[in-house]
């Protein structure tokens, strides 16, 4: 018989392990799946994994994509830890990029180095009140953190897409849903001549490496860990959980925006009713992939934006669809949360005692 | 035969809600017995192909929905697994199970994408159906429909009046309790995930089989989220959640024919509204002291059988 026993001392090097394993069952269901396709595994994981990356131009596609996924899966790590399930920055990341490209559009071709500064602070700001507005409902009416930061981000959505239909439009865009295209002041500049990887990627590092110290170093970090693992110890070393509501749902709503302007602003430069092929939900599975370790993000991140570049690469050259990235994604989910028993419990093989 | 406007707007609100009342009463069933799971949207998707491609092979209606529901509970069954026996968090299992299922529905769907799938005869009451502007908008549906509101009754029954279902209630109420009790939690509990995998897939299926019969990647478009949304708004009761449902179907249908009844606002303006109305649902409830309409106490926590 089969059972799993609790681990005495868990290591270090067993949370990585269990994150190997998961991946090596991904590849490898992966791998059945596109066997049952009729497609050869081999080459066809070679094709959509690794060719995209022989390029310049796939390296700073992969950087683009990377860019909000890192960014926000830092500050979603930190909300997670504390026990925050902020699931909405989908949301935040859309307020980010309207608020920001709303400042863009009105300082409209005028030119000056504070100009982009002040954009990414209004996208800033759209995504804190969008985080806010959860947390305050948490605190206040004890309302489930969950659902209204999830009902946030179709709100959010529909918000957007009446202000590039209306507002926001392009007064010489033949009545297409965009907004006018970003003018230089308010344009991010690009990392390499090819590809859409921008400047934004630096601040995804920057990012992931001050959210470490904030977890390692900092009171706030140390208060929300505690808080996530035990409610009653946090309770009991005197740490308020409005507190550590409050925290976790404005850092997740602050940096999902500041992802969302930088989106904007790097790569679509200009507002479309479309800005995030879901980067603020897939940014949860990066969390999680990085168990929660802001440094890990970094790479955590860099693997889901490879799903992205393979999920159009598969559509391109095996003929099926998109969205069969969001089959790598799911299964990667599925195998790392099933595997992350093996941090905590170990299998054991005998009778029960 | 023509029909009133009015009555063509009752009549495919009633279309446009079904799908939400089944993925609702999916929702509500497991997080009665304590389980929050997100993956409603992979569910209903899932179930719309496999509905889909039964009707498309030509197997009759029943059928269909049977091949749908058990796509469903097949589906909900990994997350069974994952949540119950491998203590996985509810929340990011149930973000997978979406992502999952939209994929792998739109990986097999591919093939399927531009058919079209043999139209539903509607199921007339006699008798009920003569009555002005009502017959026609409440009482000429397919039998999916019909189904939904008996689905609702007996859930309330199963729920209110059976034992099996006080049982499931004292598990999501208080697992602890439940356990020392000598009620097996995770036996209950996936039934509860398995049954509403089910009728999630069956939600799914409708949007296929009757509403729009074409299958099209990511069709379910949030309605599994409206669903989870629509249980809060219902403060977790099968009859509140067809009310609920058919506010959220009523407002996606008004927001269609806005023009032809004079409403001159931007549509998304309205689609907002059933979004921010579960926000105030979800504050009212949960401000209240706790109680009647509060949610199930252990909703979305891990059991873990300490041996």
């Amino acid at each position: 018989m089969i059972f799993v026993e609790a681990r005495a001392v868990t290591r270090w090097y067993h949370e990585w392990i269990a994150v190997l394993i998961a991946l090596l069952l991904t590849v490898a269901t992966a791998s059945a799946l596109l066997a049952s396709l009729g497609l050869d595994p081999v080459s066809s994981l070679h094709r959509i994994f690794i060719r995209p990356l022989t390029s310049v131009y796939g390296v700073s596609e992969l950087l683009a994509k990377a860019t909000p996924l890192i960014t926000i899966g830092v500050a979603l790590a930190l909300g997670f830890r504390a026990g925050v399930w902020n699931i909405g920055a989908e949301g935040q990341l859309v307020m980010g990029g309207l608020c920001g490209g709303a400042v863009a559009l009105a300082f409209w071709g005028i030119d000056g180095f504070w100009v982009m500064p002040l954009v990414l602070l209004g996208g800033t700001l759209g995504g804190l009140v969008w985080g806010a507005i959860p947390a305050f409902l948490k605190v206040r009416f004890n309302a489930n953190e969950i659902l209204v930061s999830l009902m946030l981000t179709y709100v959010a959505i529909l918000l957007l897409s009446v202000m590039v239909h209306g507002p926001l439009r392009d007064p010489e865009g033949f009545n297409f849903p965009e907004s006018r295209l970003f003018h230089d002041a308010a344009t991010l500049p690009k990392l390499f001549s090819a590809g859409r990887g921008h400047i934004g990627f630096i601040f995804a590092i920057l990012f992931a490496v001050l959210g470490t110290w904030v977890v390692k170093y900092w009171h706030l970090g140390f208060e929300m860990r505690v808080t996530g693992l035990s409610t009653s110890a946090a309770r009991f070393a005197g740490y308020s959980r409005d507190r550590t509501v409050w925290m976790a749902l404005l850092i997740g709503g602050a940096v999902s925006g500041f992802a969302g302007v930088v989106e904007v602003t790097g790569n679509i430069g200009q507002l479309v009713p479309n800005i995030s092929p879901s980067y603020g939900f897939t940014a949860i599975i990066v969390a999680f992939l990085a168990r929660l370790h802001p440094l890990a993000v970094i790479p955590a991140g860099l693997l889901v934006a490879l799903s992205y570049l393979a999920g159009e690469a598969a559509q391109l050259s095996l003929g099926v669809p998109a969205a069969t990235t969001q089959v790598f994604q799911g299964l990667l989910l599925f195998f790392l949360l099933g595997t992350s028993l093996l941090v905590n419990y170990r299998i054991r093989l005998g009778r029960v005692v | 035969m023509e029909y009133g406007l009015f009555t063509s707007i009752i009549h495919a609100i009633v279309i446009a809600s079904t799908p939400l009342v089944f993925a609702g009463l999916g929702a509500l069933i497991q997080e009665r017995a304590g389980v929050l799971n997100l993956g409603i949207e992979g569910l209903m998707i899932v179930g719309a192909l496999a509905g889909f491609a039964s009707a498309l092979a030509g197997y009759p209606l029943i059928v269909s929905v049977f091949v749908a529901a058990f796509a469903g509970s097949a589906l909900a069954s990994i997350f069974a697994l994952l949540v119950l026996r491998l203590y996985a968090n509810p929340v990011a299992t149930g973000l997978a199970l979406t992502l999952f299922g939209l994929g792998l529905s739109a990986l097999a769907g591919s093939q399927y994408v531009g058919q079209a799938a043999p139209q539903v005869a509607e199921w007339i009451i006699p008798g009920l159906n003569h009555i002005p502007v009502i017959g026609r908008a409440f009482f000429s549906h397919d039998p999916l429909v019909y189904l939904s509101i008996v689905m609702a009754g007996t859930m309330w029954w199963f729920l209110t009046k059976s034992r099996a279902g006080l049982i499931l209630r004292a598990v999501g109420e208080n697992h602890s309790s439940a356990h020392s009790l000598g009620f097996s939690v995770i036996g209950i509990r996936f039934l509860a995930i398995l049954t509403g995998g089910a009728l999630a897939g069956i939600g799914g299926a409708y949007l296929t089989l009757v509403q729009t019969p074409l299958f099209v990647e990511g069709m379910t478009a949030g309605r599994g989220w409206i669903a989870l949304a629509l249980v809060v708004f219902a403060s977790w009761r099968p009859f509140r959640v067809i009310a609920g449902a058919y506010l959220f179907g009523g407002v996606s249908i008004v927001q269609l024919h806005g023009q032809a009844l004079g409403i001159s606002i931007a549509a998304q303006w309205l689609s907002m509204l059933p979004y921010l109305v579960t926000i105030c649902a979800l504050v009212i409830i949960a401000s209240r002291v706790k109680g009647e309409n509060s949610a199930p106490g252990s909703l979305g926590i891990t059991f873990k059988e300490s041996k």
